[in-house]
């Protein structure tokens, strides 16, 4: 079943979690809301189930308008960040409960409740604690209940609320990567949110940056990733160095490089800011025309599968490097060596102003990228 | 009963790094013990010598006589009116404070606490002023002869007063602590009010409910200052249990007074002793959650 949120804002007393928010999600997709917490995600995923009532806007299921319609009649699965088992009932009580408050009419019957209780605890691969109570299970193992519990009354839209917020980050990979197979298995229309760019790059098949109560960016996980839409989605996903520079002429003038810039104002200079990833910058031991600064290596951190290298530059800033191993290895770094540091790519914003990245706008995205 | 739990939670070396010297401890366990069993126990000691003094038969005939079945069957009968209703009350208090949002709740908070702040012989001559023959709907009440003060309904009225705070209370802090999200689980589940409240917000707060009730109860039987107000003091008519204490007492039937008094001094001791059992079982559940929860 397809969702569509149109036009929808969402005001908390002087707060405004959303504004004027409009999202479409195609049937059977997985979807990510991404963003900072207080970015009003969270509040639009209880708009689409029904748990809050948006103040202007409407949701629609499959073309419908299900904005006056009330929670128990939106046959949505949500899943909470802390679970919210029923801790009185069995983790086999919990899973049938969906089943058990239907009408009577349309309520299964005893054996089919059990049977169905036990096909959605095998999915989920804990049958074995059928008659466990949530405060015997593992964080994860309790996920997993409340997300078979969700599942059971057959949503046609899951929604999942930070689910793997509260685990620690082993169980998280494990679960996150369940998840997908989950959902590629039972194809229903998912939601999650989250506040962690791993997470949501890895598992949606779509990505939604939010922030401030607006949408900054909609994509797919490599879209968003490799072609940020502005300033606040390039710092949201993922480390980025921050350099600042001006425009002149059709240059773009950082420290010593200057790379072509030909969105340049008709007068006067612009100040600029330039990001790069952390591998994207190169480190060598000779100057060239494409080095953006000099610095000295303050710290190396290699036991990783990539290797982190911090350089100090003559300025004072801290610039953040990271290699392949291989390459650390052959160029032998170590730490107070003298470095020039050189850009793969930069991209390159300008508004004229000072970054204010609690309040990103997409304004005077002059962006660019020079390849060495 | 909160040894079991601290056991486990506090190692043996930690105990010791935190304890006082020995001679501090007896010293300050002695102390505590003193006091106890002087202002505690030696009087409810008394309450059952004095009662036994002439006798069990002595005892029994004050217990058994008319008026004091009366009495007992009379305070019976408040409970028995007060408890569910404050129950009802203080459940819905609890819940509407709690889970929702609305204009006037600190408002309804401070009203809830207003009986606790209020001495209980003002909460009798409030209702004394209200219904009673000279009071605002006092003439109303005489002419339709329906009668408040000085009868059964009055002294209901100043029990459920007086008693009103006791189950919100209890509920209030426990349901915020339990925010709404088992709720909200239940209700996108497809659950409609009525199952949501028995199959989830009931079992969540039954420990704490069940608390909330038993004090409520037991002060709703040994209530004295605002039923007295209200009730008149007419035997074997309005007289509560401890009315009639007070009137047996009176009359220097010592023996007669402390047999009633006894009475109530069991009625204490049991509830004490639910009140444990109550307060054990909530801390061992919440025990094994705080141990679950550091998995």
């Amino acid at each position: 079943m397809s969702i569509e949120v149109r036009n929808v804002t969402k005001t908390f007393g002087p707060f405004a979690a959303l504004r004027d928010v409009s999202l479409e999600v195609q049937t059977g997709e997985l979807v990510a809301l991404l963003g900072p917490s207080g970015s009003g995600k969270t509040t639009l995923l209880r708009i689409i189930a029904g748990l809050e009532v948006p103040n202007r806007g409407s949701v629609f299921f499959h073309g419908e308008d299900a904005t006056d319609r009330r929670v128990q009649e939106r046959r949505v699965g949500f899943v909470f960040q802390h679970y919210a088992l029923f801790r009185h009932m069995t983790v086999f009580e919990n899973v049938a409960f969906g089943l058990r408050v239907m009408r009577r009419s349309v309520r299964p019957a005893g054996a089919e409740i059990r049977q169905r209780v036990h096909r959605l605890l095998e999915l989920v691969q804990l049958e074995w604690l059928a008659e466990r109570y949530p405060t015997q299970l593992s964080g994860g193992q309790r996920q997993r209940v409340a997300l078979a519990r969700a599942l059971a009354v057959e949503p046609k839209v899951l929604l999942l609320d930070e689910p793997f917020g509260a685990l620690d980050a082993q169980v998280r990979q494990e679960l996150r990567r369940w998840l997908r197979r989950l959902h590629n298995e039972i194809h229903v229309t998912g939601v999650l949110v989250t506040h962690d760019q791993e997470e949501a790059l890895e598992v949606a098949d779509r990505v939604v940056v939010m922030n401030a109560g607006r949408i900054e960016q909609m994509g797919t996980p490599e879209d968003v990733f490799h072609h940020p839409a502005n300033e606040f989605v390039l710092n949201f996903l993922g480390h980025v160095n921050v350099f600042h520079g001006r425009a002149e002429g059709s240059k773009a003038i950082f420290g010593t490089l200057a790379v072509d810039f030909p969105d340049a104002p008709p007068t006067g200079s612009l100040e600029l800011r330039g990001f790069v990833r952390p591998h994207d910058l190169e480190l060598d031991r000779t100057p060239s025309a494409d080095a953006l600064l000099e610095g000295t290596i303050v710290r190396i951190h290699a036991a990783a599968p990539q290797v982190k290298i911090e350089v100090l530059s003559t300025a004072g800033e801290s610039i953040h490097v990271e290699s392949s191993q291989e390459r650390y290895r052959a160029q032998g770094w170590s730490v107070g060596q003298r470095v020039y540091v050189r850009p793969r790519e930069i991209r390159v914003f300008g508004n004229g102003q000072p970054a204010r990245p609690a309040t990103p706008r997409r304004t005077d995205v002059v962006g660019m990228s020079s390849e060495t | 009963m909160a040894s079991a739990p601290a056991e486990i939670a506090i190692p043996p070396a930690a105990a010791r790094a935190t304890a006082e010297p020995a001679l501090v401890r007896r010293v300050l366990i002695g102390v505590a013990l003193v006091f106890l069993g002087l202002f505690l126990l030696l009087p409810l000691a008394t309450v059952f010598a004095q009662a036994l003094e002439r006798g069990v038969a002595t005892y029994f005939a004050a217990l058994t006589e008319p008026v004091a079945w009366a009495a007992i069957k009379l305070t019976l009968l408040t409970a028995a009116i007060v408890v569910p209703l404050n129950t009802v009350f203080g459940v819905a208090a609890a819940w509407a404070i709690a889970k929702f949002e609305f204009r006037g709740k600190s408002l309804l908070i401070t009203l809830i606490d207003l009986p606790f702040a209020v001495s209980p012989v003002i909460a009798g001559l409030i209702y004394v002023l209200l219904f009673g023959m000279r009071g605002w709907f006092g003439p109303w009440l005489g002419a339709h002869d329906i009668q408040i003060i000085f009868a059964v309904p009055g002294i209901v009225l100043a029990t459920l007063f007086v008693t009103c705070p006791l189950v919100a209370r209890e509920l209030i802090p426990l349901m915020q602590a339990q925010g709404r999200e088992d709720e909200e689980a239940a209700v996108v589940l497809g659950a409609r009010g009525w199952q949501t409240f028995w199959r989830v917000t009931l079992p969540n707060i039954k420990w704490g409910l069940l608390y909330g009730v038993i004090l409520c109860n037991a002060r709703a039987m040994g209530e004295f200052g605002a039923v007295s107000v209200v009730s008149g003091h007419i035997r074997g008519l309005t007289n509560t249990l401890t009315l009639h204490v007070e009137v047996l007492y009176n009359e220097y039937n010592f023996a007669g007074a402390f047999a009633v008094a006894s009475l109530l001094a069991l009625l204490s001791l049991v509830t004490l002793a639910a009140r444990s059992l109550v307060e054990w079982k909530t801390q061992r559940v919440s025990a094994v959650e705080r141990v679950t929860d550091e998995h």
